[in-house]
């Protein structure tokens, strides 16, 4: 039998000591399997990056992976609470397809042809986004809605819907590429113009470390104000460090990874600046900040608002919710409602980057982002996930996978790889729950 | 039965619940006064849980009446129970096993900041006084109740349906899963919330529980009541008659209740 858990009971301060590393752990309160994650994303970079002869962690690398991940990233904080509630969503690759196709026809058919508008008005684009999303919501609450009230299991409801949208985003445009798409909305997909820049970068990451040291401030005073035993302050000023010089470094890459030289030229011509000796800076592409920023919103909905408790207790014991008296059908329906907008922002960012919307887009997404969230720790039993970990399951995902090609794995085998990781990524997983418990 | 005549907290009329044809509850009525423990009794099957559940609105009745306070409650769902003050400590306990202590007490009707965020300190803080309270050995409040210990778990299920002001107490099996000591707590607690003036309906296999702690016992078998009966006027072996030929104490004979005893 292992030892008991550790009780935290004794407020602790003090260096750490000889203690047991998971000691050391406990007193961090971090969850030990996202830390895992972290580990093993390291080994994955360090292993590619020899194989590729420091290729595949040059800034530019780096950059080009982190905009990659970004729409696989925002739908799979989606999926994660999905797959908690014991549910599962095949549909969102075509509702990927499905919201893009209209937010391109918008953009090139609907606006300036069909109302006589003109292209690249300044409201094109959060016109097309708004409607993407308002789509993307109404299809995932069709979904919800069938799934909670008529009691049709979710894998059913959304297979049809992966068959049903993907069809409908054929007959949309008969098949044909809608682009060039409007020149606002193309930041969306990242790319030189479509990022922050050196000084907007640090200016992010200055907030972002404000907001770290005054989120753990924020939680010592909180647990004092109610008594209870507060982190040693040893670790949160340690936790305080780690995160400011990831956040920091991150940062840093970003804004070393230079513009393009054609485009930097060309740029500078345009807004009469000269290029600095190490070329333009880009800085953080505008698709990472949003995905980045919707992973914080989605951790606040799962772990501090009513909904995402409850979305967990329904996926711990639907019953024990329904007697505790939730609404656990209107519970499910939101979360689909919420995976139908997300795969709709992912559309946006997908079909930006590619400047152009077709109906093949997103095939194969929900896969993707199903082992994205499942790597990332989410339990199939239901009740267990992190918007976090999920997020980290897309970079892993997708350092996978462009770690393969930049090593020049042969395509057939990276699938071979990639399938061989996600089952014995959840084999091991589940090996360590059960010698835990 | 009562000596004096009071307003009913609970009355429940003619209750019928029905799974595809098969009469569970079939014209059963009982009734609860304020400070009274109405003891529930009968076999595997009786039907004990079904009325409960009616009146908890885990699983609505087919027919009959509820009237709560005197006054005809519709209870479609366990949100309409709440609403009514009723509380319910299920068999099954009815825990989120992937949640803390907290999270499980608070399920539903969670205190929040004013912009709506959960207060998990504020529960945490709440849930660390009643559990206290209630088990004092309890310290393992950061923990999914899935690793607690039956007694603990048990303890956690208690403590959400006695916090919130129940005036209606339902409890299945509240000691099935309870050591001695944590037995003998639970039942400190019965007495106390009568004091109170709660009413508290006791579902329990065991006779010996149900004698000690209600006041009047209602026996079910095969989904029909026996009779309720005042405990005072009868013996254990009579209400066992009740539960297994299901004859109230007038109606049997010498040589069946030999029969029975032996």
């Amino acid at each position: 039998m292992p030892e008991a858990r550790p009780v935290m009971q004794t407020t602790r301060t003090g260096a750490p000591g000889k203690r047991s590393l998971r000691s050391v752990l406990a007193s961090f309160e971090i969850d030990g399997r996202l830390l895992g994650m972290v580990v093993a994303l390291g080994i994955v970079w360090v292993v590619f990056n020899v194989m590729s002869h420091g290729l595949f962690l040059s800034s530019r690398n780096l950059w080009n992976l982190s905009v990659q991940s970004a729409a696989v990233a925002i739908m799979t904080t989606g999926m994660v609470l999905i797959i908690v509630s014991r549910n599962i969503d095949l549909s969102i690759g075509s509702i990927l397809a499905v919201t893009a196709l209209v937010m391109g026809l918008l953009q090139t058919e609907w606006i300036p042809n069909t109302l006589g508008l003109g292209l690249n008005q300044p409201y094109t684009w959060i016109v097309a986004v708004v409607v993407g999303i308002a789509l993307g919501a109404l299809i995932g609450g069709l979904h919800g809605f069938l799934i909670a009230f008529f009691g049709i299991p979710s894998f059913i409801v959304t297979l049809g819907g992966l068959l049903v949208w993907r069809g409908a985003a054929f007959a949309l445009v008969s098949g044909r590429t809608l682009g060039p798409l409007d020149g606002t909305f193309k930041l969306l997909g990242g790319g030189p113009q479509g990022s922050l820049g050196e000084t907007l970068s640090w200016l992010v990451a200055a907030l972002a470390i404000t907001g770290l040291v005054y989120s753990l401030l924020a939680g010592r005073r909180r647990r004092r104000r109610y008594g209870f035993p507060l982190r040693a302050a040893w670790a949160d000023v340690t936790l305080g460090v780690i995160g400011s010089l990831v956040v920091a470094g991150a940062v840093w890459i970003a804004n070393s990874y230079p513009w393009p030289k054609v485009l930097a030229a060309a740029y500078a011509k345009e807004h009469g600046i000269t290029i600095p000796p190490g070329g333009l800076p880009t800085g953080i592409a505008i698709p990472v900040l949003l995905a980045i920023g919707i992973g914080l919103v989605m951790t606040v909905l799962a772990t501090r608002r009513r909904f995402g408790r409850y979305v967990y207790s329904i996926g711990g014991n639907p019953e024990a919710a329904e007697l505790a008296g939730i609404n656990t059908r209107l519970t499910i329906m939101k979360a689909f409602i919420l995976m139908g907008v997300l795969a709709a922002i992912a559309a946006a960012v997908t079909s930006a980057r590619l400047n152009a919307a077709t109906n093949g887009l997103g095939t194969g997404a929900e896969l993707q982002v199903i082992a994205a969230a499942v790597i990332g720790g989410t339990s199939f039993a239901g009740g267990i996930g992190t918007i976090a970990g999920g997020m980290l399951g897309a970079v892993v995902m997708q350092s996978l996978s462009s770690g393969m090609v930049l090593v020049g794995v042969p395509t057939a085998l990276q699938d071979i790889v990639v399938g061989v990781v996600l089952v014995a990524a959840v084999g091991f997983d589940s090996y360590l729950r059960r010698r835990r418990a | 039965m009562t000596d004096v005549p009071r307003k009913p907290l609970v009355e429940m009329r003619n209750i019928r619940v029905s799974f595809g044809g098969v009469h569970a509850v079939d014209n059963v009525s009982v009734d609860l006064y304020p400070g009274e423990v109405v003891g529930l009794v009968g076999g595997n099957g009786a039907g004990k849980s079904t009325l409960i559940r009616a009146l908890s609105g885990a699983h609505p009745a087919d027919g009959g009446e509820i009237y709560v306070n005197g006054e005809r409650a519709s209870i479609t769902n366990p949100r309409d129970a709440r609403t009514y003050g009723i509380e319910t400590i299920y068999q099954t306990l009815a825990l989120a096993d992937n949640v803390d202590a907290a999270a499980n007490m608070f399920l539903g009707r969670e205190i929040t900041t004013r912009l709506g965020s959960l207060n998990d300190a504020a529960m945490e803080s709440a849930t660390r006084e009643v559990i206290g309270r209630l088990n004092p050995n309890f310290h393992n409040f950061k923990v999914p109740v899935k690793t607690l210990s039956g007694g603990q778990r048990q303890s956690v299920a208690i403590a959400r349906a006695v916090h919130f002001n129940a005036r209606i107490l339902i409890m299945d099996e509240p000691t099935a899963a309870l050591g001695p000591a944590e037995t003998a707590q639970v039942r400190e607690l019965v007495s106390q919330l009568k004091a109170e003036g709660i009413g508290i309906f006791l579902i329990s296999h065991d006779i010996h529980d149900v004698f000690d702690l209600a006041d009047r016992i209602s026996v079910m078998l095969q989904g029909e009541l026996v009779g309720t009966v005042d405990k005072q006027k009868v013996t254990k072996d009579e209400v066992l008659a009740m539960i297994i030929i299901g004859k109230l104490p007038a109606e049997v004979s010498k040589s069946e209740m030999a029969e029975l005893i032996t």
